[in-house]
């Protein structure tokens, strides 16, 4: 009895883990779900009490930048893409759909459908000419395209997109409910529900044999090409299902914030993302999310904190850096970026394994897959040299 | 036809500009496998440094000017030179943070120029002769492309005299070629990664004052947005190739010019495209070596 | 160093013996999240010609490029006694270690004299005299650039880039891969040569090559030190050289029993067990 006790008590706290692991997912929707009908207030992080509109579109918000990211942390994490132009299938989401219900005159459901076969077909051909590249050069022209689309959005040359002004949404062609600041909530539920069928995606992508593939070209392209598969055709895969994802959260971002501003198709939103998911931790799914959620928080606090009085009052070593967020924001950074590989994913994974009990639950998934393998054997090598 | 040597000198003298860019990226891509996001904000910290120094010296005179060259060479190689130093050289080896960590940098030095100078673009004003123009075959040049031109073809030949001349351009050619076998000559190849980041910050700081006069005026985003075009430069001119970064530098630029004003103002999508048939017919860019 | 006797110290090659110039202890190395050396022991004599042998991908290339620190390794990597192992490669080469890689690596886009220039190392002299007596070629092809010479004159500047430098120790990736039969027998020459001046660890598939020139011989499998003794014994056994060397070998149904008396063989996993051991 004493002998077995240890052992079978372990079994049983690991069962429950599991189940808590299992559960945790649904019940955090179902929290989130509830919202806008508590009156739950956390000061300091949220702007007001949770049913307020102004609160529960800072929220959609940032579920719609997870989901953003979720598409992101499929070209980082899984197929190990580092795209600089995500940002256009964002913004061609939300433009064109904008564009399609007031040139065409089509209603809402419609025009999600021509954008969405829209969306596929231009990732399609863009993806055929930029993965001709890798690595770095790969970056480099995924920018270029998407600076190309955002100088179009700018220029407006057929006087559709409202250049830099932005575009506003054709109200007429949207069912009320989606509609004005009153219907804030249904916004919120439109956005939780974009997110959890962004993550149901991106799992199945990454769980589906393209997704087994991708990550295998990642670590080693040369092995399977050996084995007859063409590494080619499964990260253009990856990268037109990341890009319809993105077309489709860019379509939810018109209806939340009633319009469309250039911003959302520059290399600057591209490197936001890159943002959320490094912080949140590369090729972790749930990193990604918390990732996102962490910046738009922050970017919020920091914007409200650049025009409080008592900044203003400081001297301008101080006031300069407090008064610009994305000062802050790229600190925190770089700071991530030299001294938690990993991400925020990889520091809880660390820590848990640090515990000795490396649970079940999604945060232990793949954290610090950001280099290539034999960088990263060649630092665990080094460290163990030195032992 | 004067329209013709208008568009060429004013394409030419943007070509000088994106090559004092395009350069720096290139060396360091070649020597380095880093794609620099922080290139930009090299840049504009020596155009607004060297306007700072210039508005105190009179604007107007050429000693102004020629001190806000130099300072912005100065600014520009201090702040690169830090930046391998301390930020990137502590990733070394792991190509991607290398790269995340310019992208923070960037962002945060961005910022910064706005707390600093402000989001509204400062005007410029240069020595007078430079305001003005000279008629080349019945076209009137602006005198400022003559001075992008004129610096940047010193800093190609100063480049090209210290790759070729030194040793220490030496280790920079051949790490381009092949770093591994460099460090098994006994060479701290790390060296070679400081002087490029410095070289690259020296073009990048001059390419800021000549671009502050070249648009008439200096902002925080001066840099990012010419290094856009720069990253274009670089791939098409085939990454690490110096002499690639110039000819591409030349080419995309006039393209744009003459697309801007032929095409109906189409020169950025013009650049794309090259872009992308240069992507599809060779893949490794006009100089580049591997594919 | 002056010894003319490489029968001198036979034993060299094997773990026990005394004093060598560089000693390797259970090196393990990795190139693209692979392991590709698992466990190696060697010794290169103070004197003459140690061969690395083997058959193709066993890890002979990897061996010599994890005692340079060019791929991630762990280990032991002593020389003149002392570990180099944590050292970046450009100080392991500052130490006296000579490098002639498999596949030549010159710079191509720099001329004869500039790879040569590159290579001059500070605190060492520079033996001009040698190497342009060894390649009279080089002085005059000095202002071609060394990519448009032919595979032949492109290892002697590999070997020139090498021999210039006053060295502890040279090692030398497959000198006469893809060479014609009289430039082998030139470049067999030069090591002769240059092994007078300081030992050579050398990988080479030519047996014949390794006749002329090897006292001592280690040989891989799999990425593990198998066999040591003096080069001439192993040739001379036709079923040894066969097994190792060969089409075919099969060392791991061979059990060690005779376990060698080297450092790393006590912890060494059983199939790293030397067959020719000091008894």
């Amino acid at each position: 009895m004493s002998t077995s006790t240890p052992a079978s008590a372990t079994a049983y706290r690991g069962g429950a883990r599991a189940w808590v692991g299992r559960l945790a997912p649904p019940a955090l929707v179902l929290l989130l779900a509830c919202l806008p009908l508590l009156d739950l207030r956390l000061p300091g992080v949220l702007p007001g009490p949770t049913y307020t509109p102004g609160t529960l579109h800072l929220l959609a918000l940032a579920m719609v930048m997870a989901a953003l990211a979720l598409s992101y942390h499929l070209l980082l994490g899984v197929a190990g893409l580092l795209s600089f132009g995500h940002a256009l299938y964002f913004g061609l989401g939300a433009y064109l759909l904008g564009i399609v219900m007031s040139e065409l005159e089509l209603g809402l459901v419609p025009s999600v459908l021509v954008v969405l076969v829209a969306g596929v077909v231009i990732s399609l051909l863009l993806g055929a000419v930029s993965l001709r590249v890798t690595g770095i050069p790969f970056a480099m022209v995924t920018l270029a395209f998407a600076q190309a689309g955002s100088v179009l959005v700018r220029r407006d040359p057929g006087r559709v997109t409202g250049g830099e002004e932005g575009l506003r949404l054709p109200t007429e062609q949207v069912p009320d409910a989606l509609v004005g600041v009153a219907d804030t909530r249904n916004l919120y539920w439109l956005a939780l529900a974009a997110l959890v069928l962004a993550f149901l995606l991106v799992s199945w992508v990454q769980g589906s044999r393209a997704g087994h593939v991708a990550a295998a070209v990642r670590e080693n392209e040369l092995r399977v090409r050996v084995l007859g598969m063409r590494p080619f055709l499964v990260k253009l895969a990856i990268f037109v299902a990341a890009s319809v994802i993105a077309v489709g959260m860019g379509m939810v971002h018109l209806l939340l914030n009633s319009g469309a501003v250039p911003h959302i198709v520059s290399a600057e939103l591209t490197i936001s993302l890159l943002l959320m998911v490094v912080i949140g931790g590369v090729g972790s799914r749930w990193g990604a999310v918390a990732g996102a959620v962490l910046y738009v928080l922050l970017n919020q606090r920091l914007t409200v904190l650049a025009q409080a009085t008592w900044v203003h009052d400081l001297p301008a070593p101080l006031r300069i850096p407090l008064s610009e967020p994305m000062f802050v924001l790229g600190t925190l950074f770089v700071l991530v970026v030299l001294f938690l590989p990993g991400g925020l994913a990889g520091t809880v994974a660390r820590v848990r394994r640090w515990r000795g009990t490396a649970g079940p639950g999604g945060s232990t998934e793949g954290a610090d897959r950001l280099e290539d393998v034999d960088d990263e054997q060649q630092v665990a090598t080094a460290g163990g040299a030195r032992r | 036809m004067s329209t013709v040597v208008l568009l060429l000198f004013t394409g030419v003298g943007l070509g000088a500009i994106y090559f004092l860019v395009a350069s720096g990226l290139s060396l360091i891509y070649g020597l380095m496998h880093v794609l620099n996001f922080a290139h930009g904000v090299f840049l504009s910290l020596g155009a607004f440094l060297g306007f700072e120094v210039a508005s105190r010296l009179g604007a107007t005179t050429w000693t102004g000017f020629a001190a806000s060259l130099l300072v912005g060479a100065l600014a520009g190689a201090l702040f690169a030179a830090l930046t391998e130093r301390l930020l990137v050289q502590r990733l070394y080896e792991r190509h991607i943070e290398q790269v995340l960590v310019t992208v923070g940098l960037g962002l945060a030095a961005v910022a910064l120029f706005d707390g600093i100078w402000g989001t509204d673009p400062r005007f410029i004003s240069g020595p007078a002769w430079m305001g003005r123009t000279t008629s080349v075959l019945g076209a009137n040049v602006p005198n400022d492309r003559f001075v992008a031109i004129l610096v940047a073809g010193l800093v190609l030949l100063g480049m090209v005299l210290f790759l070729r001349r030194t040793r220490y351009g030496m280790i920079i050619r051949a790490g381009v070629e092949n770093r591994a076998m460099v460090t098994a000559l006994g060479i701290d190849v790390r060296t070679a990664f400081t002087l490029v980041f410095t070289i690259g910050g020296i073009a990048a700081g001059l390419g800021g004052v000549l671009a502050s006069h070249y648009f008439g005026y200096v902002s925080p985003l001066l840099g990012q947005t010419l290094l856009i075009f720069a990253f274009i430069v670089t791939v098409i001119g085939g990454l690490g190739s110096l002499t690639g970064a110039a000819i591409a530098s030349v080419v995309v630029a006039l393209l744009q010019q003459f697309a801007n004003y032929y095409l109906w103002g189409t020169g950025d999508l013009a650049v794309v495209v090259l872009l992308a048939v240069v992507l599809l017919t060779r893949p490794s860019g006009l100089m580049g070596r591997r594919a | 160093m002056t010894s003319t006797s490489p029968r001198e110290d036979t034993r060299a090659g094997a773990p026990s013996s005394a004093e060598p110039v560089l000693r390797v202890r259970d090196l393990r190395a990795h190139v693209a999240g692979q392991q590709v050396v698992e466990h190696v022991d060697l010794d290169v004599a103070p004197v003459g010609v140690t061969a690395l042998l083997g058959r193709n991908g066993v890890g002979k290339t990897s061996t010599i490029k994890a005692v340079l620190g060019l791929v991630g390794r762990s280990g032991t990597v002593e020389l003149d006694g002392t570990d180099l192992v944590a050292l970046p490669t450009h100080l392991v080469v500052r130490r006296g270690v000579g490098y002639v890689p498999e596949d030549r690596e010159v710079f191509a886009g720099l001329t004869v004299t500039d790879n040569l220039r590159l290579a001059e190392r500070r605190g060492s002299e520079h033996r001009y005299d040698l190497v342009y007596d060894l390649f009279p070629e080089l002085k005059e092809r000095g202002a071609q650039a060394a990519g448009t010479l032919s595979g032949g004159q492109q290892q002697m500047v590999s070997l020139a880039r090498a021999l210039l430098n006053e060295n502890r120790v040279l090692l030398v990736d497959e000198p006469t891969k893809g060479l014609a039969p009289r430039l082998v027998q030139e470049v067999s020459r030069v090591l002769a040569r240059a092994a007078q001046v300081a030992p050579i660890l050398l990988v080479e598939q030519n047996l014949q090559v390794v006749r002329d020139l090897a006292e001592h011989a280690v040989v891989l499998t799999d990425g593990r030190s198998v066999h040591h003794g003096p080069a001439a014994d192993l040739l001379a056994d036709e079923e040894l050289t066969q097994r190792l060397l060969g089409v075919h070998t099969d060392t791991g149904a061979d059990s060690g029993a005779d376990t060698g008396a080297g450092a790393g063989a006590g912890a060494a996993p059983r199939r790293a067990a030397h067959e020719e051991g000091p008894a």
